[in-house]
């Protein structure tokens, strides 16, 4: 069975479902953005994807999803860097950064 | 069977199934972020079959060079000496493993009843001159907010994560006053 465009959606699909998952049921501040991550690449997968085997409207180019997935992983690393930041700045407040914990709106 | 078939394979496995581990049973957060970098390395090796080599490199630098390490740093900056990971509810973990499965069901059935007008073109050329064109042409836009966006993101990073060691000069006067 030849590789197509499905095979890569799939795999993109179960990066996406896991990420979601580890979201939903981690309590830890970086165990969730180690989810976000996950999201954010299945996205950028599926646009490079879309890129190579969808065949372009006649005068646009054949390299647009790359500029999609590029874009989407200089927000990511934008998104991660502010992350951590405040990550570093809760921790040093409240001593913990499980997110159950933080409860308080005005410390 | 060729062989960038298999190699679709391995990149895919070594994509996924790190990742599955990493989310659903690893208790060391740790272990995690480097079973993250293996999944980072198998969508590289995704992104080079798709003949998005500038994709592929760029993913190594910002996500194995760039975000791994910070997402350690992140790990053992804010490290407690016992570090046990509280398990979520097991009502938590029920519904959220439902709702991922009945999504993932979606997404597969979606993915298999759409008609995708996929065409396998040949392998395209290089990516990286047609890219920098678009991104000084048709994408000039994008590019520079994103630009500014990435500047003003990491300005931002850098105040917040600051602010205490201003705190803690003034603690010090307060205290030599």
């Amino acid at each position: 069975m030849h590789v197509g465009l499905q095979h890569y959606l799939v795999v993109s699909g179960l990066l996406f479902v896991s990420g979601l998952y580890a979201v939903m049921t981690r309590r830890n501040s970086v165990w969730i953005l180690m989810g976000i991550e996950l999201i954010l690449n299945a996205a950028s997968l599926n646009f490079a994807a879309f890129s190579r085997f969808v065949t372009p409207a006649p005068g646009v180019p054949g390299e647009t999803g790359l500029i999609a997935s590029i874009v989407i992983i200089v927000l990511a690393a934008a998104e991660a860097a502010v992350a951590l930041a405040i990550l570093l700045s809760i921790y040093r407040n409240f001593r913990t950064i499980e997110t159950s914990d933080l409860k308080e709106l005005k410390g | 069977m060729t062989l960038p078939d298999i190699l679709f394979w391995c990149f895919a496995a070594l994509a996924v199934i790190p990742a599955i581990l990493c989310v659903a049973f690893s208790r060391n957060i740790v272990r995690a972020a480097f079973l993250l970098l293996l999944t980072f390395w198998g969508v590289a090796g995704l992104y080079g079959l798709l003949s998005a080599d500038f994709l592929a490199a760029v993913q190594l630098i910002v996500y194995v060079g760039g975000i791994l390490v910070l997402i350690l740093f992140g790990v053992m900056l804010s490290r407690r000496m016992t570090m046990a990971e509280l398990p979520a509810g097991t009502g938590t973990t029920f519904l959220a493993a439902a709702g991922s499965l009945a999504l993932g069901l979606f997404l597969w059935q979606v993915i298999q009843h759409t008609p995708w007008e996929a065409t396998s073109q040949p392998a395209t050329s290089a990516t990286v001159r047609p890219i920098g064109e678009l991104f000084l042409g048709k994408f000039l836009l994008p590019f520079e907010f994103v630009s500014v966006l990435l500047l003003g993101a990491l300005v931002g990073a850098v105040i917040i994560a600051r602010k205490e060691l201003d705190e803690g000069g003034d603690d010090e006067m307060e205290a030599e006053a």
